[in-house]
């Protein structure tokens, strides 16, 4: 009887403020886990092609980074189908999308792109540390005082080395090549994966905002320039986290250390290696973040110029509802003032560092903008929806569409790459190259 | 060979080829049903005769378990009030759940608008429900298949296989969807199915005391709204996004979308 006294609160009535002619069932439906969706995505495809740029390219310079890159994007993962599930109202039923995948909607066919492609990391980790895994296993196999982490970490090991235990020149060689061919083929795949993330949007008729077929073109850039930007932030505060740890001898700070069989790492080498990658990856942001900013006002100009009838709603959203939004935390903080920073000469890691967290915040900003942006106006072109994220949940419904849940989907990547750090040391370097 | 007889031979070769082509296709009876279409529903609004008194949406609510007091619905009543300078007042407070009890027009956090009767050059109401279109978005974007289309025509949700994405609600350019409080899936108008299959009459055109309301077949020469749609002047909503919809509005004006 007390459920009945209470309103009857239907989904998105907690969040969503009307204002003006809106249609009785209009709410921002789809809320913060779809503005994290693309966002998580783009970081996984955006990380995966800054790897990729070493493998397929030979960008000698991006060695290190692009290691890292790899097992940090395999950390993003399993994070990135997070906020689609947070955000179903069935999640229990989240599989039926592979049961029955009705194959004209944008979303049936995300699982299998994505799946696909986390089989291509995956299979492309295994190559890339396949020698490591070998040595590890020999290396803990010969010692006799295992310690109990030691102990599990060999039965991993053991597990994913799948048998393979040759490692013969030839059968490097042989890795190597299948390293190339797999990052290679996981550059379209990684593009196609967010493409489709932008699809999804960009395919909606019913929303002016959303509609642009450039939809999935722009996601795909500030996709890899988030990517890049998150393994310059990561890079950058893992390498300090690890110099500070090196000189005060934290080994749980290093936990790759236990596997690499000793703790040693050493801080100057630390320091010069850090230096020269950052530097260099700032360079490819900076040429992603042309691209992704000229095609972002390409398609605000084309609105503006042809001015169909959305674009009367549109401009009062764009340069009045949510001018803040767009122009000043996107476009200047998140776009111009990072752009700037990095464009000065004489970059510092600290500076490109700086600017790299306004280009995550900026990236974040645009896919708000985009997801909020678009259910911020009503379908008469006479109203508008104001969005408030619940920050204090009171039920499961306020706390996956909140900010806990928000909290949830970010934390969730550096944890599991902790743990698969111990595994895949992301910071391993080659013995001949340490000695240098 | 006679001119007729060629004719027949080819006939008989033609439509034997037909029947033994076909023959190797699966028929599926849904298939046959909308390829030899004599059942496709529609329905027809008279703007002219509507008062906003709202019977049809409390109607609507109470036969199809849509809770009274939560703010969805599946069909809901529109007020267009418009002045002499050419603004355009619409409104919609709870779907006209209540009718429209007040001269003052709902402009949610806008607060309520007051409008002196010498400043009005006209005023009508639309009611407003899913279209059942043609070429539904809905249908289109649901990527579990949880939204289909009947053999008949219209679009209904498959309440044990919705994945709650909301896709559909997104999709759809006319707004008709939401998520069932109770349910938790995605809802919307069904002309009410479960009853015109059986003979019936959905249960707002039932309500409305005004007529305002029909349902019919628009295969049947002999059916009312379809006869309304061949004869009168009849529009359809938001054209231009394709979906080709089938509720059909006498009295359309330009301001409604
Ligand atoms: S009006 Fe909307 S919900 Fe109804 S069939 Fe058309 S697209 Fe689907
Ligand atoms: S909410 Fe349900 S009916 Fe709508 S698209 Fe998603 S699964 Fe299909």
């Amino acid at each position: 009887m007390v459920e009945q006294l209470a309103p009857m609160l239907v989904h998105g009535e907690i969040w969503t403020v009307k204002d003006l002619f809106v249609l009785p069932n209009e709410y921002v439906y789809w809320a913060i886990q779809i503005v994290l969706y693309p966002y998580m995505t783009g970081l996984v495809a955006g990380a995966f092609v800054l790897s990729s740029l070493y493998h397929v390219f030979g960008v000698e310079k991006l060695k290190e980074i692009a290691r890292f890159a790899l097992v940090f994007s395999f950390a993003l993962l399993p994070v990135a189908m997070l906020p689609l599930l947070l955000h179903l109202m069935q999640p229990l039923r989240g599989i039926n999308v592979l049961m029955t995948p009705h194959f004209t909607s944008a979303i049936s066919a995300f699982g299998i792109v994505f799946m696909a492609y986390a089989c291509i990391v995956a299979a492309e980790i295994w190559f890339v540390y396949r020698e490591f895994i070998v040595s590890s296993i020999h290396r803990l196999s010969a010692k006799t005082d295992r310690s109990a982490y030691e102990g599990i970490l060999l039965r991993i090991y053991k597990l994913i080395s799948l048998g393979a235990m040759d490692t013969s020149k030839k059968a490097l060689g042989a890795d190597h090549k299948a390293v190339k061919f797999l990052a290679g083929l996981g550059i379209p795949v990684a593009c196609f994966l967010h493409g489709y993330a932008g699809f999804i949007f960009g395919s909606v008729k019913a929303n002016a905002l959303w509609m642009t077929p450039l939809m999935p073109v722009i996601f795909i850039c500030s996709a890899v320039v988030s990517g890049i930007a998150l393994c310059i932030v990561c890079y950058y505060l893992f390498m300090g986290l690890r110099k500070w740890a090196a000189r005060r001898g934290k080994n749980y700070f290093l936990p790759d250390g236990i596997a690499h069989g000793s703790s040693v790492v050493d801080y100057d080498h630390l320091r010069s290696v850090q230096e020269h990658e950052v530097k260099m990856t700032s360079k490819y942001l900076l040429i992603f973040m042309t691209l992704a900013l000229t095609l972002e006002a390409l398609d605000m100009i084309f609105r503006g110029y042809t001015a169909v009838k959305s674009w009367d709603i549109l401009r009062n959203v764009l340069f009045e509802h949510d001018y803040v939004n767009i122009f000043i935390l996107q476009y200047g903080i998140g776009n111009i003032l990072p752009f700037i920073m990095l464009l000065i000469p004489g970059v510092t890691v600290r500076r490109a560092a700086l600017a790299s967290i306004l280009v995550l915040f900026g990236v974040f900003m645009m896919r708000w903008n985009v997801v909020i942006g678009g259910q911020a106006f009503s379908l008469t072109f006479n109203g508008f929806m104001h969005y408030h994220m619940p920050i204090i949940p009171h039920d499961i419904e306020t706390f996956k569409e909140g900010l806990g849940g928000a909290l949830l989907v970010a934390v969730s990547p550096f944890v599991i790459f902790y743990f698969l750090n111990m595994i895949f040391p992301a910071f391993l370097v080659d013995k001949e190259e340490a000695h240098h | 060979m006679k001119r007729r007889d060629f004719l027949k031979s080819t006939a008989v070769f033609v439509s034997g080829a037909v029947v033994s082509m076909s023959a190797l296709e699966l028929l599926d009876p849904g298939e046959v049903l909308a390829q030899n279409p004599e059942l496709r529903w529609g329905f027809l609004v008279d703007t002219l005769k509507c008062v906003g008194c709202g019977m049809c949406v409390k109607a609507c609510k109470i036969e199809n378990d849509i809770p009274l007091d939560a703010n969805v619905t599946r069909t809901w009543v529109e007020r267009y009030v418009i002045t002499k300078d050419g603004k355009v007042n619409a409104d919609t407070p709870k779907g006209a759940l209540n009718g429209f009890t007040s001269k003052l027009i709902d402009q949610n956090a806008s607060g309520m608008k007051k409008i002196p009767d010498e400043d009005i050059t006209q005023a009508f109401f639309v009611p407003k429900l899913c279209n059942q279109c043609s070429t539904p978005a809905c249908v289109q974007v649901c990527p579990v298949g949880a939204t289909y289309q009947t053999a008949d025509g219209v679009v209904l949700v498959d309440r044990t296989w919705c994945i709650g994405c909301g896709y559909c609600i997104m999709g759809c350019p006319y707004g008709v969807r939401f998520f069932h409080p109770v349910a938790k899936v995605a809802d919307k108008c069904t002309f009410c199915y479960h009853r015109i299959s059986n003979g019936g009459n959905s249960a707002c055109a039932q309500a409305c005391p005004f007529g305002a309301r029909q349902i019919g077949n628009l295969r049947d020469p002999n059916d009312p709204v379809a006869k309304a749609v061949l004869n009168q002047r009849v529009g359809v909503l938001r054209a231009e996004y394709g979906t080709k919809p089938n509720v059909y509005y006498i009295g359309l004006s330009k301001e409604v979308h």
